[in-house]
């Protein structure tokens, strides 16, 4: 099963480039892009099981803790940084940005869409938001910042990023009307200005 | 269960060897233990590149001494993670060490008497040449695998910078790019305790029969303070003080032995002195200190790499104050840099430098799974 981010993200990846994967989990995405196209990648990920996945898989991984910025890697060292559905398990945010678009010349960033109307309607009948996009219980949540289709283009906007392409998704196709309320999952292609 | 296939052999190089001090060695002996089986491709051979005290004898059982086990056996045999039943493995003593290949114990044939101080400078790329050539004669033209821990790390890394053809993956396992101005100082006090004992004898202690031991003890167990972690000894030891059973806690306010880390170490010091040769813990200290790739490249770790085509797989330990984290991450960057392909893994484990010897799950699963694909991939 692949998951429904992977082929928006694939096709903003031009053949023959440089990736990085940052918080690559088991490898399933690199693994995949690998089989659409040729593209020599890195994967980064902090969790040991899942660092052993990605060695299973012959991927290149660096074990490495995302919260600490990304001092191994040289400015605009990388064609396309990826960071897929892990933006909302990371504290410091802008930093992380940041250092993403330092190092890619081209940044993919997805994360769940808490604007959602199921979501809003959660809250909006007194509970936190379970849903496929946000499949945890408030106290077992890896994700430490909840956001929206919108508050990332504020702070997109605010950081001075310059946003190429977005693709808002919903049960794997592409939503145009009323993104922020039918759109589950937030792709961003972004650069620095 | 299949079996691990151990064999040892003495392996003559008549040819003279140029070595990086400038000085020519005439001709020596390589001692190897090799385990399992070299395909008839020759493709499937791991070199295992020993650290300062270790020696060809990797695994299994010693074929002299059944209760001598391989200072790798958790790692290497049949059914482990470097699986000899797929794999060729071999086990080099280093020229200069005192396990049977020629060092400053072995006769000088210019003078029929042991090298001792004589015998010259070793460096890890001379170690490495020694080991190229030993490639030459089992005809094997690539190494699946060049992999050591530590000291052997460097030997890896410098295979991948020599001979970067004959080397498809490269772990490297808590080691360094260069010894800190600490690791040196390190070295020094021990070497200093070796050199100012009063049986060193310039080196030559074996014209008088006699061994530099408490020197030699001394160098030990300062090095071994730097092995374990501070949390490891605290856990071991702590201020537990040595006293036979039923005897009272008190201190006897005197410089005996005390505490139970001070019995531990002089018993380290004092195995040691036993086995191991003073001159070659001189050598090896110093081919320690001297290693640095990125020397002749004004410091650049990158461009000392710039050539390498092996696939490396870099791992370190969380409480490794000898060789840490960040000194394997300089090693990760500069590879990030040129591109090469390399994987990287920190393992959270409490044994300080020694965990590299020890069988920590995580440890062992990461390398097993780098083995495992390597053998998949190459079938």
């Amino acid at each position: 099963m692949i998951r429904s981010d992977f082929q928006a993200i694939a096709k903003w990846i031009a053949p023959n480039s440089q990736v990085l994967d940052l918080g690559c989990g088991d490898g399933s995405f690199l693994e995949y892009l690998q089989e659409q196209k040729p593209v020599h990648a890195y994967g980064v990920e902090i969790d040991d099981s899942r660092v052993l996945s990605c060695v299973h898989k012959g991927l290149n991984v660096i074990q490495q803790n995302l919260e600490g910025g990304l001092a191994l890697f040289e400015n605009d060292s990388f064609d396309t940084v990826v960071l897929s559905q892990t933006l909302q398990t990371i504290h410091q945010t802008e930093k992380i940005l940041h250092e993403v678009v330092r190092v890619g010349k081209e940044s993919i960033i997805s994360f769940p869409n808490f604007g959602h109307w199921s979501h809003r309607l959660a809250v909006g009948l007194g509970h936190m938001p379970v849903s496929k996009s946000l499949p945890y219980q408030w106290y077992n949540t890896p994700n430490v910042r909840v956001l929206t289709v919108a508050d990332f283009e504020k702070l997109a906007s605010n950081l001075g990023l310059k946003v190429i392409d977005q693709c808002i998704l919903h049960d794997g196709r592409e939503v145009t009307l009323l993104p922020n309320l039918f759109g589950s999952l937030a792709l961003f292609r972004i650069s620095r200005a | 269960m299949s079996e691990l296939h151990l064999s040892r052999n003495t392996i003559h190089f008549a040819e003279p060897l140029p070595l990086q001090s400038g000085a020519i060695l005439a001709g020596y002996d390589l001692v190897i233990e090799t385990y399992g089986k070299l395909n008839p491709e020759k493709s499937n051979a791991i070199l295992i590149c020993h650290a300062l005290n270790a020696s060809h004898h990797v695994a299994g059982p010693s074929p002299d001494d059944p209760e001598d086990i391989g200072w790798w056996d958790n790692m290497i045999g049949p059914g482990k993670p470097i699986d000899t039943d797929h794999f060729f493995v071999i086990g080099v003593n280093n020229l200069g060490s005192c396990f049977g290949s020629t060092g400053p114990m072995s006769l000088n044939p210019a003078t029929g008497k042991p090298y001792g101080a004589d015998f010259p400078v070793i460096t890890v790329e001379d170690w490495v040449n020694t080991q190229a050539r030993l490639a030459d004669k089992l005809g094997i033209r690539k190494f699946a695998a060049v992999m050591g821990g530590s000291l052997g790390g460097m030997q890896a890394m410098a295979w991948s910078i020599q001979f970067p053809k004959r080397i498809e993956h490269c772990v490297v396992i808590a080691s360094t790019p260069k010894l800190s101005a600490q690791n040196i100082a390190f070295n020094e006090v021990a070497r200093n305790a070796i050199l100012s004992d009063p049986d060193f004898h310039g080196g030559n202690y074996y014209a008088h029969n006699v061994i530099p031991k408490s020197g030699l003890k001394l160098a030990r167990m300062v090095g071994h303070i730097t092995y374990l972690s501070d949390d490891d000894m605290a856990e071991k030891f702590g201020r537990e003080l040595q006293r036979p059973a039923g005897e009272s806690d008190d201190y006897r306010f005197s410089f005996d032995v005390e505490f139970e880390v001070e019995s531990y170490l002089r018993h380290q010091g004092e195995k040691f002195s036993k086995y191991f040769d003073a001159n070659t813990y001189l050598l090896i200290t110093r081919a320690l200190d001297y290693f640095d790739p990125a020397r002749r490249y004004e410091g650049s770790l990158q461009r000392a790499l710039a050539d390498v085509q092996a696939k490396f797989l870099v791992v370190s330990f969380t409480t490794d104050w000898r060789f840490p984290p960040n000194r394997s991450r300089e090693i990760v960057q500069a590879l990030l840099s040129n591109k090469s392909e390399v994987s990287y893994a920190e393992i959270d484990a409490p044994h300080g430098h020694d965990a590299f010897l020890l069988d920590d799950p995580r440890y062992h699963h990461l390398i097993r799974a780098y083995f495992d694909q390597m053998h998949e991939a190459r079938r």
